[in-house]
């Protein structure tokens, strides 16, 4: 489903019939300023009036059903953004890859978008594994990459934004709100056996120690397990306060059941369920009953009041369908667009380069999770959020951190 | 008594398609294609290597694996080591908390290398390892398994059994070896950037090179007696070794060497995609492979690479165009392919283009008799 393909790429002849323009009186080029060689120096699919940005997600493959809100996202903000008059005056046309849940696929597929297509920007990637995949390519052929999903840090390239959350901005004040307002002392870490988990349950485990708490266990399991019984059981003899999970997808469904069958009410916060990985999206697959008094620790919920916020899902619902949830990783999704116009209109040009320099700091006052920044770190400045699960699958919002949370991909003291 | 020798291990056919495939990838691709098509091009190439291997054991001697991802991945993962190894240098790494390790390492907290990754500082090495670690990993499944005459669909679930675990255990223990993320970020073969444009094309006719040279070995071992005896074991087992054959040694040989073609294949992957991942190793890519070779027909040597090729190559250009549909557009050629054209594209070749250029060789042929 390639809904537009670039009928004109910057052709060669307008290129060429430009430079043969700058034998021409300055007065003459004045008046050209706005063609496409002007704010386009790198030869990128940039014409008068349209430029082509790449979306490269699974749209199949195991995790088609994560990626699918991240695509919906991404292609709405292109949608609102060509209404409202496009960037630099152009209409954002985009070329969709699959990357089909499968690595080598993605860096194939962001190759040809930066070679073949020459696109301006990649909205793309959502497992961290497709997202290493993917960065040589990037870092190679100087493109520019919009990451979508919360991950473990330890990374910052010149050439990825990363608009979801590193590991410190959604773990630190988590564990604080645990330890202020419900007195927690004692934490249970559980989480699925990859990268993501392990960083993170590292950075919680530094912090719970250094507020003079306890960790009373720390387990993994393979991505796909489903057997909990023995780790419900040994939980069941700690007695933590704080169940502190990083288990991810289809594995949930079988945790959070067994969990209940077990006969830890969520609702009784003994022990409390912390997660970072259960949005609303995958509540849709654990069933809403099954994780009523979940708390999630991220920065956005759909339930957020401000108004930003309320068109947004508005507009989402109109757009995708009125029985759609948004997580977290969508609302991200959904920055990436916005963020690349603000650079580029800043600094009036495509150019990778340039964008790079007018990116951190670049504000956008309009994100659906309030206000958001890009720091020099290519991190976004964030809130963090604590949701409350309930019966329906959404959250209600009881905590927000005062300030915007400095992202810190490489936290000294924690690694 | 030499030239009948010559004459009898490359009949005149084998010899005209042997000169078809060196033109269409030595010279036509490289002119057709640019450096990013041919990149990928090579990246299937290196696919060509299992089918190639799997003619041999399962065309023809009949020994179904599920699991030659294992070999690809022996190979992958070796040369991964190295080029990792290469491009961890303590400068490169400076950021981690151990400088001189691999990256992923470092974010699973440790501090210094395991022992196994040590000799694969050395180039020699790893070109060695390539060749004998699945030449030894497949002795053993195949010693295991034939030695106890156990065959057929029963060999085919253990080596994809064997394939899930090799996938379970190099994602388990991510901090040896990458995880899921696989090894990633690879940058220099002995200080020769591989990620260049030039760089690409050199490994590109190396690819090449060593494909046909594979297929000089698959076309010596099919015409030899060797290769007579595959088929007849494939068709009457029984027979062969009441003839006095000993058929498992025959059928662990040919093992052996389909793992090391998917082994050389893996290897010239990592080189050319700059990446190794599990996801290359598993039940999936492993049955994909066998899905080439059965598209290019089971019994063809060429056949097994023009259906790598060709069968990459669809997926390529049918996830540009559909990424939402193009799996099912791939599933239903698979299925037109097996049910109308069971020998696969040989198959066709064989029945109707053979036939024809036949004729029109025999009627010059008279013409000229005539003259």
């Amino acid at each position: 489903m390639k809904k537009t393909i670039s009928p004109s790429r910057p052709g060669t002849t307008r290129r060429t019939l430009l430079k043969g323009l700058a034998a021409i009186p300055a007065a003459m080029l004045l008046a050209t300023s706005a063609y496409a060689s002007d704010v386009n120096s790198t030869g990128l699919a940039v014409t008068d009036d349209t430029v082509t940005v790449g979306i490269l997600h699974s749209a199949t493959g195991t995790m088609a059903i994560s990626e699918t809100g991240s695509i919906q996202a991404e292609k709405l903000a292109i949608e609102q953004i060509n209404a409202s008059g496009g960037v630099l005056g152009r209409q954002i046309k985009y070329i969709q890859e699959d990357g089909a849940s499968d690595w080598p696929t993605f860096a194939e597929k962001a190759k040809k978008l930066l070679v073949k297509d020459k696109v301006a920007a990649i909205m793309g990637c959502w497992t961290s594994a497709s997202r290493k995949a993917v960065l040589p390519v990037m870092e190679q052929y100087n493109g520019m990459l919009f990451y979508p999903t919360f991950y473990e840090g330890l990374e910052q390239s010149p050439n990825v934004i990363y608009t979801g959350q590193e590991a410190t901005q959604q773990i630190l004040k988590g564990i604080d709100w645990a330890k202020k307002t419900k007195g927690a002392k004692k934490f249970f870490l559980l989480g699925s056996d990859y990268i993501w988990p392990r960083t993170s349950n590292k950075i919680a485990r530094k912090h719970i120690e250094k507020l003079g708490l306890k960790v009373v266990g720390e387990e993994y399991y393979p991505l796909g397990h489903t057997q909990f019984n023995s780790v419900i059981n040994k939980i069941k003899l700690k007695r933590p306060d704080v169940i502190f999970t990083t288990v991810v997808g289809g594995s949930n469904v079988a945790f959070y059941k067994q969990l209940n069958a077990a006969g830890i009410d969520l609702t009784k916060e003994k022990p409390l369920v912390l997660t970072l990985s259960v949005t609303e999206d995958e509540i849709l697959g654990i069933g809403g009953e099954n994780v009523e008094g979940l708390y999630a620790s991220m920065k956005y919920f759909q339930s957020l009041p401000n108004d930003n916020n309320q068109a947004f899902v508005k507009a989402f619902k109109k757009r995708w369908g009125d029985d759609i949830v948004i997580g977290d990783v969508t609302q991200a999704a959904y920055l990436g667009p916005w963020l690349w116009k603000a650079a580029v209109e800043k600094a009036g040009s495509f150019d990778i380069d340039k964008i790079r320099k007018t990116l951190p700091g670049i504000e956008l006052t309009t994100a659906p999770e309030g206000y958001v920044k890009v720091h020099p770190n290519h991190h976004l400045w964030s809130k963090s959020r604590i949701g409350h699960a309930k019966k329906d699958g959404q959250f209600d919002v009881v905590y927000e951190s005062k300030e915007l949370i400095e992202p810190n991909p490489f936290p000294k003291g924690y690694q | 008594m030499l030239q009948t020798k010559l004459r009898s291990l490359a009949p005149k056919n084998d010899v005209v398609s042997f000169l078809i495939l060196a033109a269409i990838l030595l010279v036509a691709l490289p002119i057709l294609f640019d450096i990013f098509r041919l990149n990928l091009i090579g990246k299937y190439l290196t696919f060509a290597f299992v089918a190639l291997g799997l003619v041999l054991s399962w065309g023809l001697g009949g020994i179904l694996s599920l699991g030659q991802g294992i070999f690809f991945g022996l190979g992958g993962y070796a040369m991964a080591m190295f080029l990792k190894l290469e491009a961890s240098s303590p400068e490169n790494t400076a950021i981690q908390s151990t400088p001189g390790i691999p990256d992923f390492m470092d974010w699973n907290q440790l501090t210094e290398l395991p022992w196994f990754w040590e000799p694969f500082h050395s180039f020699g090495f790893t070109l060695f390892a390539i060749i004998a670690l699945p030449t030894v990993f497949a002795y053993i499944i195949g010693a295991a398994m034939f030695k106890r005459r156990v065959g057929g669909v029963y060999f085919a679930i253990i080596t994809q059994a064997i394939a899930a675990i090799l996938t379970i255990l190099i994602i388990g223990q991510q901090g040896f070896t990458g995880g899921v993320n696989g090894i990633t970020d690879l940058r220099t073969l002995l200080g020769w950037d591989i990620r260049t444009d030039s760089a690409k094309y050199i490994l590109y006719f190396i690819n090449v090179i060593l494909l046909l040279a594979t297929l000089v070995v698959a076309q010596y071992i099919r015409k030899s007696k060797l290769g007579r005896l595959l088929v007849a074991m494939r068709d009457s087992e029984d027979r062969v070794r009441f003839s006095g054959y000993d058929v498992s040694n025959f059928k662990i040989f040919i093992f052996c060497i389909a793992g090391i073609f998917s082994s050389i294949g893996g290897a010239m992957f990592t080189l050319q995609v700059g990446f190794m991942s599990p996801s290359l190793i598993g039940i999936v890519p492993s049955i994909e492979m066998v899905i080439f070779a059965a598209v290019g027909g089971n019994l063809s040597i060429f056949g097994a690479i023009y259906g790598a090729l060709i069968v990459n190559w669809a997926k390529t250009i049918l996830s540009e165009s559909y990424p939402e549909l193009w799996l099912f557009a791939m599933g239903a050629m698979f299925i037109a392919v097996v049910l109308a054209f069971p020998k696969g594209l040989a198959g066709i070749y064989e029945s109707y283009v053979q036939p024809w250029v036949d004729k029109k060789l025999k009627a010059i042929q008279d013409k000229k008799a005539k003259k």
